[in-house]
Order: structure tokens, then sequence, then C-alpha cells
């Protein structure tokens, strides 16, 4: 018995042991910074003079920031966009590439190949493709007669241009996880549909869109997530702008945190957009839970 | 290419194959379809390729030259001597890498003891990381750059963290916070709790030690699961750019995708070398991935189902 506990006290030291690097560095890379960031939203630290308690000062001055709300507004603008088309297309290229002839793995991968572009590299390229006279995009649009508009440099467009980048970037990965979605779906509803003289139509409808509910939730919560992180691309394509159309809350709280270094209101800001993304988390996380228990 | 395979044989009707013809129509349709669309996904790629070989005077001219016979390698030529891009290249590389070490080890290390040690805060301390995971990268960004500073005796510091610039501005800054990620630790977990334990209690009994038994025994059953954490490590330390973009100042230490984006705000009509340079900052992970496919297909599948 003694030797069982002896034995059993070793493990548990040994366990301790082997974690110690990982929680070493999560408490002074994650638990500190967390408290922190709680912390420095109520000072008005700016790294050289100040750093003191100004309580809800930085909040109440966010509710009035009409930039901020903007930066909100212009992702909630990416999304409305970016969400569906995101789902469209991957959804289609995924029912269209879920057949077992040949070559169709030749074409998943070439529709996965932009998603493993960095977005600094993505952006660099799509500047030179939205180049108002000798870019790719106007000059396939002049052979059908059409002057495309200045992309990147024009209110109306700039944003669009930002989501057609990202489209471009990320509907191969969710491809995959589209071909996954309908791999699940068992192959006996299809049959019995048939078999009751269902069309090809009625068979989406009623029966893959339904079953691949769950999936197309996901995705589209991920492309939330990801539409409040933006950043590399509006920072490289668009540098915000023009007139802040394409300015994302990400972007705002680095200029306002690095460049005037207003880091305690800066971390205020976080917070609000840190709330938002995890509203969202936490659906996503209520969704996979569902359907397969992690713990 | 074999491991895309994710697809079953769906139904054929009935009403098809007594139509040969039909049929046949439907796959030229479809390999059609499928071409344009890979076209259309590949002309960046092709766009940027041509015009990193062009001349600058084919490139700026209207109507679009789709394919050049003057070749040039000047543009590649310019991007490396404006700016020192194989400097960058360097540092990007090392810091991808040594990111790709570090998790491995930690993540395997911890995943490991999660997964196959018993001990009173298992639990706890795992759920906590997991929690963590929901907590998004802006909230930390500016607190971490603080607790950067401010590390003691490191970059000038004294005893209590004051005086210098602690870990700012080095490479550390960036290595350290993202050396054990919670990912990696979950990812590993998960693999090695599909492990049986009786290799363990055999290993015990023959007096082997506890570390040996995880770098011996287990750790080299995790090789799949290590390539996948790998992969994903070194595309995302490869491709981050704002973390990095913060921490360092000298230009000396810039990686890759921000020489790239101060290259292409600096040179903004230069599109030949700019071409070039996201090229070249694309072309490893391509190369990696074209190399470990099936790899990389793992983990969408792991992280999209898993979020």
């Amino acid at each position: 018995m003694a030797s069982i506990n002896k034995l059993e006290r070793h493990q548990a030291r040994m366990g301790y042991l082997f974690i110690t690097p990982t929680m070493l560095l999560f408490a002074v890379f994650m638990v500190i910074p967390v408290v922190m960031a709680l912390y420095l939203s109520f000072t008005n630290y700016d790294v050289l003079s100040t750093n003191d308690w100004v309580g809800l000062e930085n909040y109440r001055r966010l509710i009035g920031d009409t930039l901020l709300w903007q930066t909100f507004v212009n992702v909630l603008f990416y999304a409305v966009v970016f969400v569906p088309f995101n789902i469209l297309i991957s959804l289609l290229l995924a029912m269209l590439l879920n057949k077992s002839k040949g070559g169709v793995k030749l074409f998943r991968t070439f529709y996965y190949l932009p998603t493993l572009t960095s977005a600094v590299a993505a952006a660099t390229v799509w500047i030179w493709m939205l180049h108002p006279e000798y870019g790719l995009i106007n000059g396939m649009l002049s052979y059908v007669g059409i002057a495309g508009p200045a992309w990147v440099s024009q209110t109306e467009t700039a944003m669009i241009s930002i989501i057609l980048m990202t489209l471009w970037q990320s509907v191969g990965s969710n491809m995959i996880i589209y071909l996954a979605g309908l791999q699940g779906v068992p192959d006996y509803l299809y049959e019995s549909a048939r078999l009751d003289g269902a069309s090809r139509f009625a068979c989406f409808r009623y029966i893959t869109w339904p079953q691949l509910r769950p999936t197309t939730f996901l995705v589209s919560i991920l492309a939330i997530i990801g539409a409040l992180q933006l950043f590399d691309q509006a920072f490289v394509l668009t540098q915000g702008g023009p007139a802040n159309v394409t300015k994302t809350p990400v972007y705002l709280i680095y200029q306002q945190g690095f460049n005037q270094l207003q880091m305690g209101y800066a971390s205020a800001q976080a917070f609000v957009l840190a709330m938002a993304i995890l509203i969202f988390s936490l659906i996503s996380m209520k969704l996979t839970k569902a359907e397969e228990p992690i713990v | 290419m074999r491991e895309m395979g994710v697809t079953r044989e769906k139904h054929i009707s009935p009403m098809k194959l007594g139509l040969p013809v039909r049929k046949r129509t439907l796959n030229i349709l479809f390999y059609l379809l499928c071409s344009i669309i890979a076209i259309i996904m590949f002309l960046p790629f092709y766009w940027s390729l041509l015009t990193s070989f062009k001349p600058d005077e084919e490139m700026f001219s209207m109507p679009i030259k789709w394919v050049t016979t003057n070749l040039t390698f000047e543009h590649y030529l310019n991007a490396f001597t404006t700016v020192p891009f194989s400097l960058y290249f360097w540092n990007s590389f090392v810091l991808a890498a040594s990111g790709v070490l570090l998790n491995l080890f930690f993540g395997s290390l911890s995943g490991y003891a999660f997964a196959k040690l018993n001990f009173k805060m298992n639990q706890p301390f795992f759920r906590l990381l997991l929690v963590s995971m929901m907590v998004p990268g802006i909230v930390t960004m500016i607190p971490s750059v603080y607790v950067l500073r401010h590390i003691p005796l490191m970059g000038g510091n004294d005893l209590f963290g004051s005086g210098g610039y602690g870990l700012m501005n080095s490479f550390w800054g960036i290595i350290l916070p993202g050396a054990s990620g919670t990912f990696a630790v979950f990812f590993m977990r998960q693999f090695f709790l599909t492990l049986p334990k009786d290799m363990m209690e055999m290993a015990r009994i023959e007096g082997c030690g506890e570390f040996k038994i995880f770098w011996r025994i287990y750790l080299p059953l995790t090789k799949p699961a290590l390539a996948t954490l790998g992969i994903f490590t070194f595309q995302a330390g490869w491709n981050s750019f704002l973390w990095p973009m913060i921490v360092l100042n000298d230009p000396a230490k810039a990686t890759i995708q921000m020489g790239l984006q101060a290259f292409s705000y600096n040179y903004q009509t230069d599109y030949g070398p700019m071409m070039a340079g996201a090229l070249v900052a694309i072309l490893p992970i391509l190369v990696l991935f074209l190399l470990l496919q099936r790899y990389f297909i793992q983990g969408i599948a792991f992280s999209g189902i898993k979020g």
C-alpha cells in the first residue's frame, strides 16, 4: 500500500513538473495580461508619464466615440456581405467536388491554395490586381466594356475590395469543412427521397441544407469572429481608408494604443471588442459541444 | 493528393446509365466548370508571377499581356537589394522554426501530462487553458507589451523589471508568449488520449523513469500529430504580422511580412519587386503544403470541427 501511494505521489509530482513550463508561460502571458487589461482600462496609462486611476472615464468616453462605432459598423457591413457569399461559394464548391471522379482531388488542392497565403502577401498581390488602370480586374472588366472603379481608393468599393480578397483567401478551407459536413449526411435519406421521386433541388432544399445547418452555423460564426478581428488586410490593402470606411476595431485599437500611446483608453476599447467576440465564441462553443464533447 | 479524398460514391440514377451521351456531356460540363473555377482561383498567383517576370513597360500597358517573352529577373534583384529581403526571410524562418520546436516540445509534454498522468489539478488546469482559448488576442495585446517591457533582468531591466526595454524589440518577445500555445497542448492531449495506458504500466514495472516513458515510448507514436501541429504552427508563425510589428522596432529584426508591408507602403508603384517579394513570402508555405499535404487536411478537419 505504502509503495503504491509513493508511486502515485511520484507520478503526480512528475505531472506538475511536465506542465510547469506551459503553466508558467500561461500565467505570465495570459493571466497577468488579462487582469492587467481590465485594470488598464480604468487608467490613463500612456507608457511615458501617467498611470492614474480614472474610474469609468474611459468607458464614458467610448460611448461617445463615433470613430469606434464607425469601425464596428464597417465590420458589420463586411460581415453582412462576406458571410452569405462565403457560405454560398464554399458550399457550391464542396457540392461540386463531393464526388469520386478522377481529378477531383487535384481541383480541391487548387481551390485550397489561396488559403496558404499570408494576409499581407495576399493584400500586396491584390493591390496590384485592383489597380485602377493596369490591374487584372479592371483589365478584364474592360473586355466587356465596363470601366472598373478605383477599388481601394473609392469609399464605395474599398470594403468590397477587402471582401473580394478575403473570399478568395478563405473559401478553400471552408470548402473542406463543408466537404466533411457533406460526408456526414446519411445516404439513405437521398435514396428514399429519390424513391419518392424528389427532384435534385428538392433533395438539396429538404435534405442537404437542413443536414448541413450546424456546419453552416459554424462557418458563419467563425467568419463573424474573423470579421471582428480583421486587421492585416485593412492595414495593407487600404490603410483603413478612404475616409475610415475600412478602419476596423483592431486597427483603431492598434493606433490608439501604439501610435497615440493612449493605452488605458485603448484597453477599454479592446474590452468592448472582446465582449462582442466572446458572445460569438460562446455560441460556437455551445454548437461544437452539442455535436461532440471535448472534455 | 489521395489524402484530400473525403468523398464517397454518390448514387448514380438509373436514368443516366441509360443515356451515355447525356452522361458524357454532363462530365464535360463538370470538368469545364471545375477548370474555370480553378483558373479563377489561380489567377492572382499567375498574375503576380507574370508581373514579377515582366519588364516594366509591359506591365503598364493595356490590354493585358497574358504572356511575356522578355523574362527578366530584375524585379527579384531589385526586391532583394532595395531592402534586405533575405535577412527578413531568415528572421521569419528563425521565429517560425523556434515556435514549432518549442510548441512541439512543451505542447506534447503537457499534453501528455494532462492525458496520461494523475494529479489533483489536472482537470482544473486543463479547463482553465480551454477557457483561455476564448480570450481574443486583442485583449492581451496591450498588457503583453507592458509585461514584456518589465521582465526582470532582461534587456537592461533591474530585478524589479524597470530601467530597460525588457524583451521588447527582441525575438524572445515573440517566441516566449507563443512558446506553449494552448491549442498545441489541447491538440496533443487529444492525441495522447487515444493511446493505450498499458505500455506505461509495463515500462514502470521495468523501472523506467516518467520522462523516459514520455520521450522514448509515447512521443514517437505521435509523429503524425506532431507533423500536423508543426505545419500549422509554422504557417501561423510565418504569416503572423501584427504582433511582430508591435514588438520589433529595429528594421534589422523585421520579419518577411513586415518587410513586405513596408515595401509596398514605401515603394507604391514598384509593382514588379512587390510581386516578387509577395511570392517569396508565400513560397515556403506553398512548398510545405505540396510536400506534406495530408497533414494539412487533417489539421483543418480537426480545427474546423472542434472549433
